[in-house]
């Protein structure tokens, strides 16, 4: 299995369209106003989850409707490291959310990965609610309320920066940069994680797992490996979301925000790792345009997700005039049965 | 505690009305819902409208199973049939569009208030179950009536020779094909029965719960542990796996909290009372991955 | 009544890029006409409390209509914004308001879990901020700011006026169910601490997980626990429910609780709650002819019977209005204008109400029995109560 990886661009153009896209972001903030600032950043912390997410369906074939729940703990991890009163370095914050999240993500996964296909996503939802439950019914963060946090410091190399020492306009600048920064880090780690021995695996396994295990692969280590990644990397994202907003509540758990991310991935293209990113973009800009001209917000939403369920099967990314950016493969289709991926016995009957 | 199990029994009987369209569904065409939970608030809703309409809920029974069965018949034709062999991605997302825009139907149509929905003048009166504490006598009728539609799935299902092909279907969805029946009209109709299922449930539990917005939420993901805990495909699995449940999920509830203060394991387990349904699950996986009544892999 | 409702969401998109232009201009070049004044209401026009946000916008713009469109001599423009009563969206959905509609002040919300995004941004911008309904304690207490006030009421009120009102009369055991929430558990402590206060005591506290409706597991346990009343606190549906179930259940032991089991749920609850006893700051049926009159002019201008939640509204913009009129409609003179609203003291419908040193209402807890489907005042349960604010340091 040598040559190029499927969700990676084949060429040069894009590659260059990936990164000119990362340095356009780098300026944004020179231009837009504070809100949009604030906006873009909320964008990026979406589409750090989704991306995480993509690891698990687009990389492997798994979906979960769990993932919420990682990045839902990582943002309590926060709350619960520096409540209101004194505030921690995000050095001390971020590793520590990655790893409660990756070690629930350890422990769900490996009892979830037991299941397979439809069963999985059951299970993974229901483990999602477990956690929601937890955080929604005890007064361990703040109960149905949720409760408060002090922003972590964003302080390296004994520099701290004092958010309210900017001036206003500047002041959403820190944390975009820094969500900026590790939406980058994240992208950088996934495509060196799929062209990793890792990567391949998995690639296989999302193609015929059943093959490669007659190859000798323990795939439900593999998986569960992906499965713990994912989970520490949506935490980055949620600890993120505690930076960002300084606020926590059970909501943030719930399963509707590991469909959002769902969404994202599928408006974007499940078969690209820029994929993610595009859709969280576009779905966040969307939301924010439909909240301004109509009352009737969800309606909106569930259009937009119904069209793209049935006529842009590929997503934003997959759309035939972006110069060359891999396409979903027409020949495999999954029998949601049992999550094997079989050559397909027929034609679609529709 | 007699007051207990009868609210275990019936809370889990409403759900096996949910979870066995659901894990149908699953077993007979490789579909998941997540727009189940919205079908019963729909069947809810109806309730509500048709009762205020003509002052009786009964009416509300039969508009359910035929409208519920039409509903279902629709959507399979238009849009479930064609995902069927579809990525769960694209299965999960179509029934999240789906949950969004029954939202806003029932906000078109009945508006975001809360509203109770009146027990039938008929059923309207408490049976005394121990001194000091009565049971409803429309909490009677719903267990019976859900009984009685049980059993008539297990007849269906088990004794016609339709539920054997859709027995067979479940177990193995490509010796349909090969034998030439006719897979679509099986679809088409699991599919249908499904939602009326649903749907009754929302009819019945109207009364009770009154209906609001977003109601059929928590019944979605509780009837996804029912299915996982039954094992996939299987009425009789879902049936005692929903009675399971909602005797634990009863009892939990009940008792779990006076634990509160009686020391660390007495505060954990009080923590834990509205979780007790989900230990439960992963409990059940640890045991047997397929669930209780799944077919071994 | 149109003057207030000069600019629509709608129009707030073309108006936001209009500000953007202008505000490259310093703003002492641009004083020929005061600015109007952006009053942001962030309220839930979609969801389970739609009809809350739509009662309090009514009362808002009624106020703001009888003041000729203006407060403190400046034109009033509303701003609307649909909060869904989505916590995890709450912190963005202020920032819309606050950051990219530049609202002079913000009038929300409803939902406890919002309120809290909403005091996040707030406390951060200082934005003038007055809540018209959601009840959570702490933004009055350790979460206090001066930039926010609140007309409603803390969970904490109308239950402790429950509470004293039992012990007065010589209740010595009560129990106390709910749902397991903040908002279920601070009416508890209002509650319990009002019936301790007269020697009373509360024996058990039993809890379902919000908003779930299953109470028969509840209610099973009540006779077992030989208490001389119930006490509760629900809300909309569950408390038609509640109320109903506990009919049918056939207790006897009498249930009372914090207002709003029985506010704007009678005609659902029908004659099964017929007696209950429930205490809150305000009751339809409240004699006085600030009351009469209000309801009168409510009734006229939404076409719907007023409520308790046009009450807190209306209060909302009457606080602020003897703000800006305090300071000329200038939101800048922070210090005065806060002083304004602290030393506001409001003919309400609801009564006299003052404000508290930590900016929380201070009024009648009223006691109300019903009778004939209506909550019918048989005295006062707390006369002029303010929430402790405890931890607040203002």
């Amino acid at each position: 299995m040598i040559g190029p990886v499927r969700m990676l661009p084949k060429t040069w153009t894009g590659w260059a369209l990936i990164w000119l896209g990362f340095a356009a972001l780098a300026v944004v903030p020179f231009f837009a106003t504070p809100f949009y600032v604030g906006l873009c950043t909320t964008a990026m912390i979406a589409a750090m989850l989704a991306l995480s997410l993509q690891l698990l369906v687009g990389a492997t074939g798994l979906v979960s409707l769990g993932h919420g729940a990682f990045y839902g703990l990582a943002a309590y991890t926060v709350y619960l490291l520096s409540p209101e009163g004194d505030a921690k370095p995000i050095w001390l914050t971020l590793p520590l959310a990655m790893l409660a999240a990756g070690m629930a993500a350890f422990l769900i996964g490996a009892i979830s990965l037991r299941t397979r296909g439809f069963f999985f996503l059951m299970v993974t939802l229901a483990f999602g609610q477990l956690v929601y439950v937890i955080f929604h019914d005890t007064k361990l963060g703040g109960g149905t309320d949720g409760a408060y946090l002090v922003k972590p410091l964003i302080s390296a190399f004994g520099l701290t920066t004092d958010v309210t020492s900017l001036p206003r306009s500047r002041r959403a600048w820190p944390a975009y940069y820094v969500a900026l920064v590790q939406l980058v880090a994240m992208f950088a780690i996934l495509v060196l994680l799929l062209r990793s021995m890792l990567g391949r695996v998995l690639e296989g396994i999302r193609v015929n797992e059943a093959r490669m295990q007659a190859l000798g692969f323990d795939t439900y280590r593999y998986k569960l490996a992906a499965f713990t990644i994912a989970g520490a990397l949506a935490g980055a994202a949620g600890h993120m979301w505690a930076m960002q907003s300084g606020f926590v509540n059970p909501e943030l758990v719930g399963w509707h925000r590991s469909a959002e991310a769902l969404l994202h991935i599928l408006l974007g293209g499940i078969g690209t790792l820029a994929g993610p990113i595009v859709g969280a973009f576009a779905f966040v800009f969307l939301d924010d345009l439909a909240q301004q001209v109509t009352e009737r917000k969800l309606l909106v939403e569930g259009m937009v997700i119904l069209l793209a369920v049935l006529l842009l099967r590929n997503g934003i990314t997959g759309l035939r005039w972006l110069p060359n950016l891999p396409d979903r493969d027409p020949h495999a289709s999954h029998d949601p049965r049992d999550g094997v991926v079989q050559q397909s016995r027929e034609p679609e009957n529709d | 505690m007699m007051a207990q199990l009868l609210n275990g029994l019936q809370y889990g009987l409403l759900l096996f009305l949910v979870s066995s369209g659901l894990t149908l569904i699953f077993g007979v065409m490789g579909i998941i819902n997540l727009a189940h939970g919205s079908l019963f608030m729909i069947g809810a809703y109806v309730a509500f409208l048709v009762s205020k309409a003509t002052g009786t809920l009964w009416l509300a029974l039969p508009v359910g199973v035929l409208g519920g069965a039409a509903l279902g018949a629709l959507l399979e034709w238009t849009l479930f049939r064609h995902f069927a062999k579809r990525e769960h991605l694209d299965q999960v997302m179509l029934t999240f569009a789906l949950i969004l825009l029954a939202e806003e139907l029932r906000w078109v149509v009945a508006g975001s208030d809360f509203h109770s929905v009146p027990i039938p003048a008929i059923l309207d009166f408490s049976v005394p179950v121990t001194s000091g504490f009565s049971y409803s006598a429309y909490r009677f009728a719903v267990i019976a009536i859900c009984l009685v539609l049980a059993l008539a799935l297990f007849w269906w299902i088990e004794r016609t020779r339709f539920g054997a092909v859709v027995r067979a279907s479940a177990e193995n969805p490509e010796m349909v094909d090969v034998l030439g029946l006719d897979a679509r009209r099986v679809h088409l109709v699991v599919f249908a029965a499904g939602t009326a299922l649903a749907v009754v449930a929302g009819v019945l539990a109207a009364p009770l719960t009154s209906v609001y917005p977003g109601m059929g939420d928590s019944l979605l993901i509780i009837s996804f542990v029912v299915v996982v805990i039954g094992g996939l495909g299987s009425i009789s699995g879902a049936f005692w796996a929903a009675l399971l449940i909602g005797l634990v999920d009863t009892f939990g509830k009940a008792y779990g909290p006076s634990f509160q203060g009686t020391g660390a394991l007495g505060t954990l387990l009080a923590a834990l009372s509205g979780s007790s349904v989900y230990l439960l699950m992963i409990a059940v996986l640890l045991w047997r991955p397929t669930g209780l009544f799944g077919q071994r892999p | 009544m149109s003057v207030s409702k000069s600019l629509t969401r709608r129009g707030a998109l073309a108006g936001g890029l209009a500000v953007g232009a202008v505000s490259v201009v310093p703003t002492r070049f641009a004083i020929a006409q005061p600015k109007p004044l952006k009053v942001g209401l962030m309220l839930p026009y979609s969801g389970t409390f739609a009809k809350l946000g739509e009662n309090i916008t009514s009362a808002v713009e009624m106020l703001i209509a009888e003041k000729g469109g203006k407060l403190g001599g400046r034109v009033v423009e509303i701003v609307k914004l649909d909060d869904e009563s989505k916590p995890e969206k709450g912190p963005q959905n202020a920032e819309r308001l606050v950051k990219r509609d530049a609202v002079d002040v913000l009038i929300g919300t409803v939902h406890s879990g919002v309120q809290m995004g909403i005091h996040k941004v707030v406390r951060e911008t200082g934005t003038l901020t007055i809540i018209p309904n959601a009840g959570a304690n702490s933004v009055t207490r350790e979460l206090c700011a001066k930039n926010v006030f609140r007309t409603s009421f803390s969970n904490w009120q109308p239950a402790h006026g429950m509470g004293l009102a039992l012990g007065k009369r010589g209740v010595r055991k009560a129990a106390w169910i709910t749902w397991d929430y903040a908002a279920g558990k601070e009416a508890g402590d209002g509650f319990r601490e009002g019936l301790e206060k007269h020697g009373g005591k509360v024996v058990q506290s039993l809890t379902l997980k919000f908003p779930e409706t299953n109470f028969q597991p509840l209610l099973a346990q009540i006779p077992g626990l030989d208490v001389e009343v119930v006490g509760s606190f629900f809300a909309g549906g569950g408390a038609v429910q509640f109320v109903k179930e506990y009919k049918a259940a056939g207790l006897k032991v009498p249930l009372c609780g914090s207002g709003f089991l029985t506010e704007g749920t009678l005609a659902a609850q029908g004659d099964a709650a017929d007696g209950i006893e429930t205490a809150l700051h305000y009751a339809d049926g409240l004699d006085n002819a600030r009351n009469l009159a209000f309801r009168k002019a409510f009734k006229e201008k939404a076409g719907r019977d007023a409520d308790v939640y046009a009450v807190q509204g209306y209060d909302a913009a009457q606080l602020l209005a003897i703000g800006l009129e305090a300071v000329k409609g200038n939101v800048e003179d922070e210090a005065n204008l806060y002083k304004a609203m602290r030393g506001a003291r409001i003919e309400s419908p609801r009564g006299p109400m003052t404000i508290s040193s930590s900016q929380e209402v201070v009024h009648n807890i009223y006691l109300r029995r019903v009778t004939n489907g209506e909550n019918k005042v048989v005295g006062i349960a707390a006369e002029a109560l303010a929430d402790p604010g405890t931890g607040c340091k203002l």
